[in-house]
């Protein structure tokens, strides 16, 4: 049977089976926490805390700084060891604050943990909800991390018709958004409801792929007796859980170039934004925990975990046994769109979805041959764009040629370079041609301002 | 004691760096190549039990040769010898089961040299050609050796005379038709590999099925061969029908095994309707019309010239924009 999708896209082995049996864990406080000012899109965090300071559980220890960013809270109680330059899962060194747990001495008190006051989600207002979410730093956990109260306030004027909640997990590997739709689904679907009342919505759906039988008869099961929302059942394949892709599998609507979701009357959320939402307003938990799947053949037990943000990447990898023997390259993100990294001293941040490790098997490639014009680069490519033919002028650096073919469209999902038979390095040169070529757009409108 | 482990991975055993995607599809050119190769199978074993084993000799001395001029220049060129990526055993194959039974092994091998030499290597090796090598080696001994590449020895089991000329030619010349039980099945005269339908379908279908070929060239040939060739038979029954387009002469070999050449077909899916369409109408034009019975190669060759200018206007619509 065929179930909704988009055209274009690939299907690399799902992997899922290593670790979607395994339910969410706790993971025990870490030794340290490294906690980035930057964990989000936009700009970084302004620390509010000095060297030495004694910070609680749930202490905002930076201050969003202006619209487009997002509060950092401490998420251990301890005390501030440094705040400077930490190595980051992004692959760049960013500030951070460092905090060790608080050893007290005898007779000496630990500051309580900091929490917000629950509020009602059956009352609460949307003007509560968006700075509910502010307070608490929830950044979107699909992987961009921009901060969502920005989503939930659009500008004037916009017509939102959906909500749509992506379950779709089409990264290989990653589990835990089935693990999330398994075992809280009612959460999930408080979630989307008040998404849906601060966005002033009548109509939520829920995108999961079909490979996810038991997330979605848990989520066809919480949202029965619900009116407006439902379970949109998508075809397996990635990249089905990128916006655009989403949104055209869900209702055929197609988001222009240069143009948001919400452009097309649709607001789109991670199934783990979704639980952090319900968290934030009903518990009033601040985004202390990052839900992350910690797989692949190169660690000793996959395991799906709620991990403190700031935690080193090491600690979570010991808590599942270690790498082995011929563990070769540990992912941060999924292995389609991932971050390899090089330290793994860097921190866990709250967008963090998993740590994918592979081994030497998994991470053996293919000698590079010509183009053989084979197409498949085209047909894969889930925005319609020329793969070939633009790596190509961006070797060349024809970045005029580039432009105008549309290599800016690219959103970097690398079916293209998955896909090819030639092992052609193809969203690679596109990555480095659209960077260029935003360059030289950006250098146009100095010149003309 | 995990601890440990990690110190290791990252002091002694180095983690490795690169951008994303992680992961790559296990295809691989020579795999896609040897596929092929593969897929030719029934088509050497069916031109054996149809016109005899000298017809081995001949197929082999195309392989052996177009590999042999391959590895030669690349050689002369200082390039890395590569013929192990199985696109010269392609071509060699291809080149062998398009002549006629009997043919003289030195033309054959000079169809190979030729081919290799003027239809791949001078445009830069494999991926940069403009036309099918095979093709361009078939049209070379159509010029040298007209008469010869025209000769057709009826297969072994021949049971009438039809067989002594192709069923084109003879439709064409003789306006008598032949059945389509042996134009399936290939007791009939033409090429080698080019005589039995089931065989090639046989390799075919292994293509489509495997992902090899591309699925739409095959399908917009035969549909336009249904679609031209049909509507001329409509206005005059005298032409040949659709079916016998279809299983008589080089269609189906080459519709699945030439026109699907990656390099030289175009790589956009509308490109690729397009292609196939034209190649039916020019085949359909030059068999009923042309002076020669049948137009295959040509109309391939004749399209192959047309790719660049196809792939640029064929440009898929890119997601969300509005054509202006």
């Amino acid at each position: 049977m065929k179930f909704k999708t988009f055209p274009g896209g690939v299907h690399p082995p799902e992997e899922k089976e290593l670790s979607e049996h395994q339910p969410f864990e706790i993971m025990p406080l870490p030794s340290m926490v490294i906690l980035p000012l930057s964990q989000h899109l936009g700009k970084q965090a302004k620390p509010l805390v000095d060297k030495r300071a004694t910070v609680a559980r749930g202490q905002v220890i930076a201050e969003a700084d202006g619209f487009i960013s997002a509060p950092v809270h401490s998420t251990i109680t301890g005390t501030v060891k440094s705040i400077g330059s930490e190595p980051n899962s992004s692959g760049y060194r960013k500030d951070a604050i460092v905090i060790i747990p608080a050893k007290p001495k005898e007779g000496e008190e630990l500051p309580e943990d900091v929490s917000m006051p629950p509020l009602d989600p059956a009352t609460v207002t949307p003007d509560e909800i968006r700075a509910r979410v502010k307070e608490a730093g929830i950044v979107g956990q699909g992987g961009a991390a921009f901060p969502t109260f920005v989503k939930l306030s659009p500008p004037e004027g916009k017509e939102l018709d959906v909500v749509i909640i992506n379950g779709c997990e089409c990264e290989p590997y990653l589990t835990r958004d089935d693990r999330f739709m398994i075992e809280r689904p009612d959460d999930i679907v408080s979630g989307l409801r008040l998404i849906m009342r601060a966005l002033g919505v009548e109509k939520g759906v829920i995108g999961i792929e079909i490979n996810k039988p038991d997330a979605i008869a848990s989520m066809e099961k919480a949202v029965a007796d619900q009116p407006g929302l439902s379970v949109c059942v998508l075809q397996t394949k990635y990249p089905q859980g990128a916006e655009k892709m989403l949104i055209k599998a869900v209702n055929g609507r197609e988001v222009p170039p240069g143009k948001l979701p919400l452009d097309v009357g649709a607001v789109i959320q991670n199934i783990g934004t979704a639980v952090a939402i319900h968290d934030a307003v009903a518990k009033g938990e601040a985004s202390l925990t990052a839900a992350v799947t910690v797989t692949g053949r190169g660690i000793r037990t996959p395991k799906n975990l709620f991990v403190p943000v700031g935690t080193p990447l090491k600690d979570v990898i010991d808590f599942c046994g270690g790498l082995t023997e011929d563990a070769a390259k540990v992912i941060v993100g999924g292995p389609m769109m991932g971050v390899a990294q090089y330290d793994l001293e860097a921190p866990v941040m709250k967008a963090t979805s998993g740590i994918v490790i592979l081994n030497e098997e998994d991470v053996r490639t293919q000698e590079e041959t010509a183009c053989l014009r084979c197409g498949k680069c085209v047909d894969a490519c889930p925005v319609h764009l020329l793969p070939t033919r633009l790596a190509r002028l961006a070797e060349l650096d024809r970045l005029e040629e580039a432009e105008e073919l549309g290599i800016t469209v690219c959103m970097e999902c690398g079916s293209c370079a998955y896909t090819c038979p030639a092992h052609i390095p193809l969203v690679q040169w596109l990555r480095l041609g659209k960077q260029r070529v935003i360059q030289q757009q950006r250098k146009r409108k100095a010149n003309a301002a | 004691m995990s601890d440990v482990t990690v110190t290791e991975a990252q002091n002694e055993r180095e983690l490795m760096l690169s951008t994303s995607p992680h992961l790559q599809s296990r295809w691989t050119t020579k795999q896609i190549m040897w596929f092929v190769n593969l897929a030719l199978a029934p088509c050497v074993i069916s031109a054996v039990l149809y016109f005899g084993f000298y017809q081995l000799l001949v197929i082999a001395t195309a392989v052996i040769f177009a590999v042999g001029t391959e590895a030669l220049i690349q050689k002369l060129t200082k390039k890395p010898i590569a013929v192990m990526d199985g696109s010269a055993v392609i071509t060699g194959l291809l080149l062998g089961l398009i002549v006629p039974p009997n043919f003289s092994l030195v033309s054959t091998a000079l169809g190979s040299i030729f081919a290799i030499g003027v239809g791949k290597m001078i445009f830069g090796g494999l991926g940069y050609n403009i036309f099918n090598p095979a093709l361009v080696g078939r049209a070379f001994l159509q010029a040298a050796f007209p008469v010869a590449i025209t000769t057709w020895t009826a297969p072994n089991y021949a049971v009438d005379s039809v067989s002594s000329a192709t069923p084109l030619a003879a439709l064409k010349f003789d306006g008598v038709s032949t059945a389509v039980g042996p134009l399936f099945f290939g007791n009939v005269g033409g090429s080698l590999g080019e005589t039995s339908s089931i065989a090639i379908l046989l390799g075919g279908i292994f293509l489509l099925v495997t992902g090899v070929a591309n699925w739409r060239i095959p399908a917009a040939m035969t549909i336009g061969v249904i679609v031209f060739g049909g509507a001329l038979w409509l206005i005059d029954p005298s032409y040949p029908s659709p079916i016998f387009h279809i299983f008589a002469g080089s269609f189906l070999f080459g519709a699945f095994y030439m026109a699907t050449d990656y390099v030289s077909s175009p790589i956009t899916g509308v490109g690729m309707w397009i292609y196939g369409l034209g190649i039916a109408l020019v085949l359909v034009l030059i068999r009923v019309f042309g002076g020669l019975p049948e137009g295959v190669m040509y109309s391939i060759l004749f399209m192959n010239a047309f790719v660049p200018l196809i792939n640029r206007y064929t440009r898929p619509r890119i997601f969300g924009e509005v054509k202006s």
